[in-house]
């Protein structure tokens, strides 16, 4: 509309149509190209997606059954085996992470949003937790490797959790607080006026008001946590058995990982093993999207209430 | 509100009361707690820097400031130098941001300045952001079984054709420096795409209006106004994608080669800090070990000054755009 009028007015002197745009006007051409080139570098961008969803697919799907959902790990020369012990051993440590940082996130997103909004403290915690978000996570395995596995003596479960929970803390925090400050000031006041304590508020009010947002953080740090491999490299190392031996739960042991088996069958010579990163990388794949788009879901739910 | 509810308010004379001590002492003590979780971060944070510091300190004492110029990784005469390990640090994460820099900018202006109908657009920041979901290790896989098979025969092609030229010096035998940093550009390009996106959003419609009323065409008013004026989040949108670059770790070790050498060549093997941590330290011996953790101590040095400056500039620019609005 607005392109119309203007060629109007500097097309005058060609007579004729002047409403319609003319492709020989070097504006317009150039215009149009730099659309075209758009349109050309934005469908590239999106080509790698494609291009690792299709090998996930094609090379994971093709070796994707029930034993290796169930199955050990199998040694060099052997056919078959699965990466059971690996999928648990994700499973328990992205559980400690998440028992760790959801807990103190969710407290600290209070206190800086509720209670000590602007006392010094939660402006330094805030800078604080910015800088974590943009710690590299190889970082997190080396203070979780100096921390707890020098100081148990020895590689394990917990270790590997509190690396992963230093990853999961800042993105906890930062959208518990984000979802704490969508809520209206006017319900706070409301129950204020009824004579709430300012913990009642928080907890009994604002807190649930938030809670889907909250969600949504946890959710989102859960997939980046589970995709998480350099934080483990060094602190749960790997592992080749199931995490239960012989009827006990050895959570002080080496534990194996989807990340972990990932990165250490990628380079192996051995045409099973890479079949078996493969699988592994698609059950990695389709557990983090899960949890990406239940984190999605929610704040998505959460957009069509307050409207 | 439900009638019962509603009934059992007029019924009573208000439902508004003071809090009885319980209450006030539950009150306290849980805004204490929550003070003290707050503490708690700060000290871990604190935590962080002294742990890795302290490890880092005997290697510091031994090998000073020459431990950034040499060039010698070589545990068995106990001699260790970061120059390589810097070098392929930044080669690699500047080359990426290059590519993810200049894609990840038009996908912004292409993302939001109306060249697509509204759910086309979601759409496709949608796929954007799916980027970012897919793990560094699963990247790292697919760089091996995919990209580089694909890459070697046009490298090695510009190799043979212009081989005299320092960026293609070597072939492309496996693992090397452009398909890790190809690799880490599609990491990186989410974060750059997001950031940029958001400060292109924050320009003032007045403003488009405005040089649209003058005559301007779509990207004229792109070039001219509407990138300048969010220069400064799109500069920290950069700042910050180089941040992410710098401590990208696994897909690094996967397809960089793990080779101490400093060359130009895109094709020649090379390391990064973050790669050689992960690949040295699981079997380091304790020398070793306190040099990686130097090498530790001075990526997190890097990646904080990095990120500090990256923030500082979107934060500029939100406050500017904010005021102007």
């Amino acid at each position: 509309m607005s392109r119309q009028r203007r060629d109007n007015g500097n097309n005058g002197d060609s007579g004729g149509s002047t409403l319609r745009r003319s492709w020989r006007r070097p504006h317009t051409l150039l215009s149009g190209t730099l659309t075209g080139l758009a349109w050309l570098i934005a469908l590239l961008a999106c080509a790698p997606l494609f291009s690792v969803l299709y090998m996930l697919v094609v090379k994971g799907g093709a070796r994707l059954g029930t034993e290796v959902f169930t199955e050990l790990p199998p040694v060099a020369f052997e056919p078959g085996g699965g990466f059971g012990n690996a999928i648990v051993g994700t499973a328990v440590m992205v559980a400690i992470a998440a028992a760790l940082s959801v807990p103190s996130g969710i407290l600290t997103a209070l206190y800086l949003r509720e209670f000590g909004r602007s006392t010094r403290i939660a402006s330094v915690a805030r800078f604080c937790i910015k800088t974590l978000t943009g710690m590299p996570s190889i970082l997190a395995g080396v203070f979780a490797y100096a921390a707890v596995v020098l100081l148990t003596g020895g590689y394990s479960a917990p270790a590997g959790g509190v690396a992963l929970a230093l990853l999961m803390l800042p993105t906890v925090v930062l959208t518990a607080e984000e979802a704490l400050g969508m809520v209206p000031k006017a319900t706070r006041e409301a129950a204020y006026g009824l004579g709430c304590t300012p913990t009642q508020v928080a907890l009994k009010v604002v807190l649930p008001e938030a809670l889907p947002g909250a969600m949504t953080g946890i959710m989102l740090a859960v997939a980046r946590a589970s995709g998480e491999t350099a934080p483990l490299l060094f602190t749960a190392l790997f592992s080749d058995y199931w995490i239960n031996q012989l009827g006990r739960i050895e959570l002080m042991e080496p534990t194996a990982s989807l990340a972990v088996l990932i990165y250490n069958y990628s380079g192996m010579p051995f045409e099973n093993q890479i079949e078996l990163a493969w699988a592994a990388s698609l059950v990695l794949v389709v557990l983090v999207m899960l949890f990406n788009a239940a984190g999605r879901a929610l704040s998505t739910n959460q957009g069509r209430d307050r409207q | 509100m439900q009638p019962r509810a509603l009934r059992e308010l007029e019924s009573r004379a208000s439902v508004a009361r003071l809090p009885g001590p319980g209450e006030r002492w539950f009150d306290r003590s849980f805004r204490g707690g929550t003070r003290i979780v707050t503490w708690l971060v700060v000290v871990l944070s604190a935590y962080i820097v002294w742990e890795i510091g302290s490890n880092a300190w005997p290697a510091m004492q031994t090998f000073g400031p020459r431990f950034l110029s040499d060039s010698a990784w070589d545990p068995n005469n106990g001699r260790f130098g970061v120059l390589p390990q810097i070098w392929g640090t930044l080669y690699s994460s500047l080359l990426a941001l290059l590519m993810a820099g200049s894609v990840g900018l038009v996908l912004a202006v292409f993302l939001s300045e109306g060249f697509l109908p509204r759910r086309v657009e979601a759409t496709f920041r949608y796929v954007v952001e799916l980027l970012a979901a897919v793990p560094s290790v699963v990247y790292g896989l697919w760089g091996i079984h995919v990209v580089i098979p694909l890459l070697r025969p046009a490298a090695n092609w510009l190799h043979e054709q212009f081989g005299w030229l320092p960026l293609f010096e070597t072939s492309l035998s496996g693992p090397g420096l452009f398909p890790a940093a190809l690799v880490l550009a599609i990491m990186v390009l989410p974060t750059v795409a997001a950031i940029s996106q958001d400060a292109i959003r924050a320009v003032p419609d007045r403003m488009r209006e405005a040089v649209y009323g003058m005559g301007a065409t779509r990207w004229q008013a792109i070039g001219k106004v509407i990138l300048p004026a969010a220069g400064s989040g799109i500069f920290g949108a950069l700042v910050l994608g180089l941040g992410r670059a710098l401590g990208e770790t696994m897909a690094l070790a996967m397809l960089v080669g793990n080779s101490n050498q400093i060359s130009l060549s895109l094709f020649s093997p090379a390391n990064t800090l973050a790669a050689s941590l992960a690949l040295n330290f699981p079997e380091a011996g304790v020398l070793e070990a306190q040099a990686l953790m130097y090498s530790a101590l001075i990526l997190l040095a890097i990646t904080l000054l990095v990120n500090l400056i990256g923030a500082w500039f979107v934060g500029r620019s939100a406050r500017r755009l904010e005021g102007r609005s």
